[in-house]
């Protein structure tokens, strides 16, 4: 497990999770980031070969309900809380002819 | 009033011999009196809370049938959703956000007729241990204003504890209702997970969070539970067994009785003060003719480890909803839609939010998975073993909440690590699911209060709160009052 995040990780994680850093932060977060993941690291005490992991403490299986059509959030609802809005549409900068896309 | 605990709130308006209108102006008036200094509300909505106990009082003067929580008033965590009001989690990404729904609990808390009036301060999304990580402001401690209250949910210990309301609800996902209880001296129960429904709590740690009562007394704790719980078909994590009966059962005699001690948290790290506090505590149900049994946890070291990697995994996944798009903040000028994400989520998230957004990323990252997130869930399954282990010598656990008491605004705040190290006996119990309840237990040489934790097997709530509350007969530790509510306590 490595125990060092550099800057350039850290800048390649941001892009990950669409996070916007400042030269500072980076920085900043390089060396934190790698601090906890030191000590995350504690883990690899532990021979786990032959243990299975527990994604939920309280399992439970077929959480189902009839496939019965409900009264859904009404569309001025749902668009109340939108930054830019037109019709009844969400608003967005241009998707498609990006090369980022 | 202010001294009133809610069930004597209920009783006294059930008995018109207050109205629930006096009881919610009693709480404004203390809010307007007190909470300039300690800044444990995000909103107050003080228009309709009066309104909804003028409909209580006047259904009470026809005489029809009014909720077991009829007029009480109470808070609640922000990051719980309310059609009224905002819906923040103490973020700027979240500052202007009006929900289109109730949470689960809080529409169970009004059919009960309990007056919400105001949303609680709490670490930005829940994601911290003092409350300083609020996007809004920092909340102080009644007990003392350098001190913080704990956190997550220090907003509402905060709001109880200077008897602001009688009652609110958190959020624990590492402890974050047991610690703040603690530091406020309070009661704050985590029920098993799955007992109350999450709909409409904002989610942090989908596996590890769960919402509960924060009260005065282990008598209001169980009337709350009794409230909030039960399955709700819309939380798909929701257990299948129907609300708790534990306030009915809170008198039952606890009968013979087997403590069990873990050895590995009355360790070192544990301040003085704090280990004698516990120690003296359980000398307390020894004389009620328990059993001390000394067990063990020997995967307690690895707790804190395996939890920050599976919250941080679960926060970044459930946290990549915040993108400007549909709702919340949107950054004004964005050069494309990767911008518009990319920008948005770094002016509205504080510090500790990214921090967190971007060790989960890493930890879930292709060829880190396995080392990290996957490993993590396998020491999970060995943290709750230990406690399968434990609870066939046992009962219930005693420890303690926290290694000391409230610590002051500012010291570990530029440490991370130093901070999450604060969870060591609270966070385990949310990776294996189960309940626990911090209530006051002492108090520091500096005035400040210390919480025993009592910790009990899955779906055992009933009996957890019984063996709380006989605590509470023989001690009057959940009695006292801080000293800037003192002169005012009725």
């Amino acid at each position: 497990m490595p125990e060092q995040i550099d800057e350039r990780q850290v800048r390649h994680i941001a892009v990950l999770s669409r996070l916007k850093l400042s030269d500072q932060e980076v920085a900043t977060f390089s060396r934190q980031l790698s601090a906890i993941l030191a000590y995350v690291g504690k883990l690899n005490e532990l021979d786990t070969s032959n243990v299975e992991p527990t994604a939920h403490a309280v399992p439970i299986q077929n959480a189902f309900r009839t496939d019965e059509p409900e009264e859904p959030l009404a569309v001025d609802e749902a668009l109340a809380g939108a930054p830019q809005r037109a019709g009844s549409f969400f608003k967005v900068p241009k998707v498609l002819d990006q090369d980022s896309a | 009033m202010t001294g009133m605990t809610a069930g004597e709130i209920r009783d006294a308006i059930a008995g018109r011999r207050m109205s629930s209108r006096e009881a919610v102006q009693r709480c404004l008036s203390q809010i307007e009196q007190f909470d300039g200094q300690v800044r444990a509300f995000l909103s107050v909505a003080a228009d309709r809370a009066l309104d909804q106990a003028d409909r209580i009082d006047g259904r009470l003067a026809k005489g029809e049938q009014v909720g077991v929580l009829a007029g009480v008033p109470v808070a609640v965590k922000d990051n719980m959703c309310t059609r009224f009001g905002k819906t923040t989690c103490a973020s700027k990404i979240l500052a202007e956000f009006a929900s289109p729904y109730d949470a689960t609990v809080v529409a169970k808390l009004e059919a009960a007729g309990a007056i919400i009036v105001g949303k609680t301060n709490l670490d930005e999304f829940a994601m911290g241990s003092s409350t300083e990580n609020s996007g809004m402001f920092v909340t102080r401690n009644p007990w003392n204003a350098e001190c913080v209250p704990g956190g997550s949910s220090g907003g509402s210990a905060a709001a109880v504890a200077a008897r602001m309301v009688p009652a609110a609800l958190g959020s624990d996902t590492g402890g974050s209702i047991r610690l703040p209880a603690s530091f406020c001296g309070i009661v704050g129960l985590k029920p098993t997970y799955g007992r109350v429904s999450r709909y409409g709590l904002v989610a942090y740690g989908s596996s590890l969070d769960q919402i509960g009562p924060m009260t005065r007394d282990v008598r209001d704790a169980a009337l709350l539970l009794d409230v909030i719980s039960g399955h709700d078909r819309r939380d798909s994590t929701s257990i299948n067994a129907p609300g708790t009966k534990s306030a009915a059962r809170l008198d039952e005699p606890i009968g013979t009785l087997r403590i069990g001690v873990a050895k590995e948290y009355l360790g070192e790290g544990l301040a003085d003060e704090v280990r004698a506090a516990v120690e003296s505590a359980i000398d307390v149900y020894r004389g009620l003719g328990a059993e001390v049994v000394e067990v063990s946890l020997p995967h307690s070291e690895y707790a804190i480890a395996a939890y920050y990697l599976i919250a941080m995994a679960e926060a970044s996944s459930n946290l990549s909803r915040y993108d400007g798009v549909h709702y919340g903040y949107r950054t004004p000028e964005p050069d494309d839609f990767i911008d518009l994400y990319s920008k948005s989520r770094a002016e509205g998230f504080g510090a500790e939010v990214k921090r967190r957004i971007m060790l989960g990323t890493y930890a879930l990252s292709s060829g880190y998975y396995d080392a990290y997130y996957l490993k993590a869930l396998k020491v999970r399954t060995l943290i709750k073993g230990d406690f399968v282990e434990a609870f066939k010598k046992c009962d219930v656990l005693a420890c303690p909440v926290s290694p000391t008491p409230a610590f002051r605004i500012g010291e570990k705040i530029e440490d991370p690590l130093a901070m999450y190290l604060g969870d060591v006996y609270t966070i385990s119990l949310n990776l294996a699911g189960l309940p626990g309840v911090s209530i006051p237990a002492g108090q520091s040489e500096a005035g400040l209060p210390i919480g025993l934790q009592l910790m009990g097997p899955h779906l055992q709530e009933e009996r957890l709160l019984q063996i709380a509350h006989a605590f509470e007969e023989e001690t009057d530790w959940h009695t006292r009052v801080p000293p800037m509510a003192d002169a005012h306590a009725a």
